[in-house]
């Protein structure tokens, strides 16, 4: 029989994305995918499994969910209250979740989108090469409550494992390269620009998020006159207010409006998941420079494993405390009894 | 023209052709021609490759390998011919799409016709007989940009978007017509409604149009308009589809 993972409720915003689909620039439409794509690395890493499989990302708060059998789950990207059968869960970390049993996951303490990963993955149908929703497309659709979830075949058996917690959830500093019409703003502009300091505007998604500063509007030289030209994910659009929208996964394929530079792809997931006023400042660095961390950055997405370590038992949250064995057989005065911990 | 084509480099993500700096029927045939001859090179650092109003996209993992090679190889490439004489892809598709004009079906028809100095019944009269090409497909899934109108229909887009208008909407602006995958606030004028969808998923051809194929928007009454929008089932919109030769 299938494995199903059923929606018992869940937040207005919560659907299945893996890493998107490529090849449909040219018919219009952008790759999509998860909004934070390290999230997707760490949870498989935390499962053992590849991160090309599809999870639910989770948009402020996630929902109730419960498993027709016993499946292994993982809880990355923004931090949530969760619980099962309301025993709070560890975030970054890989559990059991019996059959049967109640994951309920609250709203977000930090940062904006929550992940939750599947042993096996989320295995509804693909689309066009993919099983992501692409809500501005018009591809897929959010989970409603009554949604029944496949789940594909869980290879690994591990549980309990735990990633060290990311910083990227708070905004901060945000690397940036120059891009096609970086030049169509003078000097004096990108220099304001790169010394400005921005705070999230409370408009953002997964096709931009918005960014709000005091002073003058930031204007490119001919901004009106611009034909409307290829948008890749991350460039930074100035609209007509002179406010820059940093565009994000499910961006428009194409636009008409100057773009100041392009978001380095690792910095994206900070843009992505700071929240409504965070404060965050944009810093241009040269092409050798931005290639190097992309680098670094792909080789730290591959050995993401190598970081994972059991999770520390805090007897607090062992709902079974008594029926472990906790003192047992002759004390020794030399061995050290925190070295038993599994 | 003496700048052009020039490459530009698109962040981490490939390299741009730009044909020109404004919208030419010679600029975007060259932009349709050069990504037709990137694809028949198979470079292997090509993930994929589009095009825009007048120009070329290929996109290309820049991290992996910095961009002055591939660079070299498209400047070769366009040293090959003269693009802005290049031919329109062979195969391309005439789509005729009945279209409902005016009414409470597309409201801006007045409006837009107003702005092209001619009569509502001219502006019916225009639409319906000009012959369009699909200069690109962006913004949204199948979405297409076509033209060129005559130069009284270089109309600009209004100040004020139109909250939504509704998916297969028929808008005008700058000589261009569009009909809308989605449901979108637009600053184009609603000056016709189709049955005609332009991204169909869940079937095995989500994307009907291609950049090259020619559109013409007939008009039809109000109530062929009903008929074909109850009767059809596969998002053609009753459009009639001949080969170009």
């Amino acid at each position: 029989m299938t494995k199903t993972l059923e929606v018992l409720s869940c937040g207005p915003a919560v659907t299945v994305q893996d890493m998107g689909r490529s090849g449909y620039l040219a018919q219009g439409l952008t790759r999509g995918g998860a909004a934070d794509v390290r999230a997707l690395f760490e949870g498989a890493a935390l499962l053992g499994q590849s991160a090309q499989l599809a999870a639910l990302e989770m948009v402020g708060m996630g929902g109730s969910f419960r498993a027709t059998a016993d499946i292994r789950i993982a809880l990355t990207g923004a931090t949530m209250a969760a619980t099962l059968d309301d025993v709070p869960l560890v975030w970054n970390a890989s559990h059991l979740m019996p059959a049967g049993s109640t994951l309920k996951i609250g709203g977000a303490r930090s940062g904006t989108y929550g992940y939750l990963h599947v042993g096996g993955g989320i295995d509804t149908p693909q689309m066009m090469g993919s099983r992501s929703a692409h809500l501005s497309a018009g591809l897929g659709e959010a989970l409603v409550a009554g949604d029944a979830l496949p789940i594909g075949t869980d290879k690994g058996s591990t549980t309990g494992m735990s990633l060290p917690l990311d910083d990227r959830f708070a905004g901060g500093h945000i690397r940036i390269i120059t891009s096609m019409q970086t030049d169509r703003f003078d000097e004096e502009t990108c220099a304001r620009f790169a010394t400005t300091p921005f705070r999230r505007d409370a408009r953002g998604n997964r096709m931009g998020v918005r960014m709000d500063h005091d002073g003058a509007p930031f204007v490119a030289a001919d901004q009106l006159t611009i034909l409307s030209d290829v948008i890749v994910t991350g460039d930074i659009q100035i609209a007509g207010d002179g406010a820059p929208l940093v565009l994000m996964c499910e961006c428009q394929t194409t636009g008409g409006y100057p773009r100041i530079g392009t978001v380095i792809p690792s910095d994206l997931a900070r843009v992505a998941q700071a929240t409504s006023g965070a404060a965050l400042t944009f810093g241009f660095i040269d092409l050798e420079e931005a290639r190097a961390i992309e680098q670094r950055a792909a080789a730290s997405n591959a050995t993401l494993s190598a970081q994972v370590v059991p999770l520390l038992r805090d007897p607090h949250s062992i709902r079974d405390l008594l029926s472990y064995q906790l003192v047992s057989g002759a004390i020794s005065a030399t061995d050290n009894p925190f070295l038993s911990e599994e | 023209m003496a700048e052009y084509p020039r490459i530009r480099r698109v962040g981490l993500s490939g390299l741009l052709v730009q044909f020109g700096e404004e919208m030419s029927e010679p600029a975007n045939r060259a932009a349709i021609a050069l990504r037709a001859a990137v694809e028949a090179q198979d470079w292997p650092e090509v993930r994929e490759t589009s095009t825009s109003l007048v120009s070329t996209f290929i996109s290309a993992d820049l991290v992996a390998a910095a961009p002055e090679a591939l660079t070299e190889k498209l400047h070769a490439l366009l040293a090959t011919q003269n693009w802005y004489s290049a031919p329109l892809p062979a195969g391309r598709t005439l789509w005729e799409i009945p279209t409902l004009y005016g009414t409470d079906e597309a409201p801006q028809l007045e409006e837009a016709a107003e702005a092209a100095g001619v009569s509502a019944k001219t502006a019916i009269a225009e639409l319906s007989a000009a012959r369009v090409r699909v200069l690109t497909i962006g913004f949204a899934p199948g979405q297409p940009y076509t033209g060129e109108l005559p130069p009284h229909w270089n109309i600009p887009r209004q100040q004020a978007l139109t909250r939504s208008v509704p998916a297969g909407a028929l808008v005008v602006a700058i000589r261009q017509l569009i009909i809308f995958t989605n449901a979108s606030p637009t600053g184009w004028r609603h000056v016709g409604q189709t049955a005609f969808r332009t991204f169909r998923p869940d079937s095995d051809a989500p994307i009907a149009l291609s950049p090259g194929d020619e559109m013409c928007f007939p008009s039809v009454s109000a109530a062929e308009y009903t008929r074909i929008k109850a009767a059809d089932t596969s998002g053609n919109g009753g459009a009639q589809r001949s080969v170009l030769a």
